[in-house]
């Protein structure tokens, strides 16, 4: 592989689709192989489902093979789905848990260098270089986005901050000295960071910051609109996980219409999660993954819980590997009030379009007398208030009827003093969901 | 001249109106008059003070949202019919009110759209109009 001026890998980034399909046919084939020859979970659910691993002869018999979900990483705690010896895993990382048995997945040295590589061709492609300065306001530790993001950047020579997330004004003040050019980390920090800079009197148009991977959470293009306009740079949406490898495994090019999945390492299909059927590419659906090169813990057709879809069509940027639509949500995130499904994100699509409201919310959801309640919490900032009631209230109501005409029901727009809405350094909580309380 | 009030809003909830004494009280800020407007979840708080700026700038210290916004005060004496003269002398003009209290040293503070325009009225017709 040599990069040229425009690709990190260009012989495989442009290569031809038939080409790609190649690839990902010989690599699953081996993925599958590995899987069953050497874990006692895979050579059960493969056996139980009639699967032959070396009856694999299209793409298109992934069909075959049974999903695999996060309880199935949780039943197999803490090591259960390792696909080497624990001698050959130089690395774990792990999710919180917060709502079971944590989820831990391993990296062999080729793992972590695989992930290196395939971050790394999408920053490079994206325009990061050697020159650049890249700012790393991911958590480091067992959370997977500061470290890939830390290996990227060395493999492109870049100059790496590993400031971690946190300590906002430090943040800001590290970007204005070291000159950052690149950023990494969620969407909803980088709203945090724009408000501190505005109150400690930092300027973005003073900074060097140009583009910024941002990811970890859905977010809507209304929310990269603002963050673009206050940040003063290009915000690209990075997406990956754990279960799958950690960031790197799509990301958007400056073109800005879609994911490209980095498909020489990863096979994306969107499937009803319901039905568990295979849909075709544009419909929309569940996000699951197959990595094709991975040792230590390499996934068979995962169950990411992201809802997405793909686009398969020609991209301007010249890239050649197939785009997902950025996720709008995760099926558990997605919210059934009075029988009608709402994903956060659609009210963020609104909120964010409404001049001079902060860029910060809470969904409250109750059950009052049998009956769902949905509202949503914005804080009144001196930019929308008015000395009087009438004002406020006509504002209230016009968020309403946007709501309402945009999303089909009625939400309540709730105004709340500043700061009541908890500001995130990391993944932003947008729900509150009393009905589990 | 019209005077300054400032407008603060809170949530309607246990200790807020108190915090914004206590705020005023810790910067030796006199509070003359005060009138609350409340919706369902949250209301405006109008406040006449020594020093606006002064207790704007530590409201907005403490995270609350605040306004200011000029209004009409005009002193009367403490008896029967004062109110009446200053409301018929602005209806006779055609002058809405929008809100109106009382604060201290029996001064009533009023608001209406043209606050240029009915000052003159009220001192023209020989109101004590206070700055």
């Amino acid at each position: 592989m040599t990069a040229n001026e425009k690709f990190w890998d260009a012989e495989i980034t442009t290569a031809k689709r038939g080409k790609i399909k190649e690839i990902q046919l010989e690599r699953l084939k081996k993925t599958v192989n590995h899987c069953y020859k050497s874990n006692d979970f895979y050579k059960k659910r493969l056996d139980s489902a009639g699967v032959d691993p070396d009856k694999i002869n299209s793409l298109e018999d992934i069909e075959k093979i049974p999903f695999t979900t996060k309880d199935d990483l949780r039943d197999n705690y803490p090591f259960g789905l390792f696909c080497t010896p624990q001698s050959e895993v130089v690395r774990v990382h792990a999710s919180s848990g917060t709502t079971g048995n944590p989820t831990v997945v391993g990296y062999t040295k080729n793992d972590l260098d695989m992930w290196a590589e395939n971050l790394a061709r999408i920053m490079y492609d994206a325009g990061v270089r050697k020159e650049d300065v890249i700012q790393i306001s991911h958590g480091f530790g067992l959370f997977t986005g500061g470290f890939g993001f830390l290996y990227a950047g060395e493999k492109i020579g870049s100059l790496v901050i590993p400031i971690s997330g946190g300590v906002t004004e430090r943040q800001l003040k590290v970007m204005k000295d070291y000159k950052s050019t690149v950023i990494a980390c969620t969407p909803s920090y980088c709203l945090y960071m724009a408000e501190v800079a505005e109150n400690i009197g930092i300027k973005f148009e003073d900074l060097n910051l140009k583009l910024g991977f941002l990811g970890g959470e859905p977010w809507t293009d209304s929310m990269k609109d603002e963050i673009e306009k206050r940040l003063k740079m290009k915000a690209l949406n990075s997406y990956g996980l754990s279960e799958v490898m950690g960031p790197g495994v799509s990301c958007e090019c400056l073109e800005q219409n879609g994911l490209h999945i980095n498909e020489d390492y990863f096979i994306a299909e969107i499937i009803n999660p319901d039905t568990e059927k295979v849909l075709k590419n544009g419909e929309k659906g569940e996000l699951v993954f197959t990595s094709l090169t991975k040792e230590a813990f390499p996934v068979l057709r995962y169950r990411t819980k992201d809802i997405s879809y793909l686009i398969d069509e020609p991209c301007a940027c010249g890239k050649t590997f197939i785009k997902m639509a950025k996720p709008i949500g995760r099926s558990d995130d997605m919210l059934i009030i009075r029988g009608v499904n709402i994903f956060p994100s659609q009210i963020e699509e609104v909120l964010m379009k409404v001049k001079d409201l902060e860029p910060h919310y809470l969904i409250v959801i109750d059950r009052v007398n049998y009956m769902d309640k949905i509202e949503v919490w914005v804080e009144v900032s001196e930019k929308i208030f008015h000395e009087k009631i009438m004002d406020l209230e006509f504002f209230e109501k016009s968020i309403e009827d946007r709501l309402y005409s945009s999303i089909g029901i009625r939400i309540k727009v709730s105004l709340k003093e500043p700061k009541t809405i908890e500001r995130s350094e990391g993944k932003a909580r947008r729900v509150w969901d009393k009905r589990k309380a | 001249m019209p005077i300054k009030q400032l407008t603060v809003f809170l949530e309607n909830k246990l200790g807020r109106l108190a915090e914004v004494a206590r705020i005023l009280k810790r910067e030796n800020i006199n509070l003359q008059g005060f009138s609350t407007t409340e919706a369902r979840d949250y209301g405006i708080l109008r406040i006449v003070v020594s020093d606006s700026d002064k207790a704007r700038e530590a409201l907005k210290k403490a995270g609350f949202t605040t306004h200011v916004a000029d209004a009409i005060c005009v002193g009367v004496e403490d008896r029967p019919g004062e109110l009446l003269q200053i409301l018929d002398t602005l209806t006779e003009q055609k002058v809405n009110i929008d809100y109106i209290y009382v604060i201290a040293g029996t001064r009533i503070v009023l608001s209406v759209p043209d606050i240029e325009k009915a000052e003159k009225i009220l001192v023209e017709k020989g109101f004590r109009v206070c700055q």
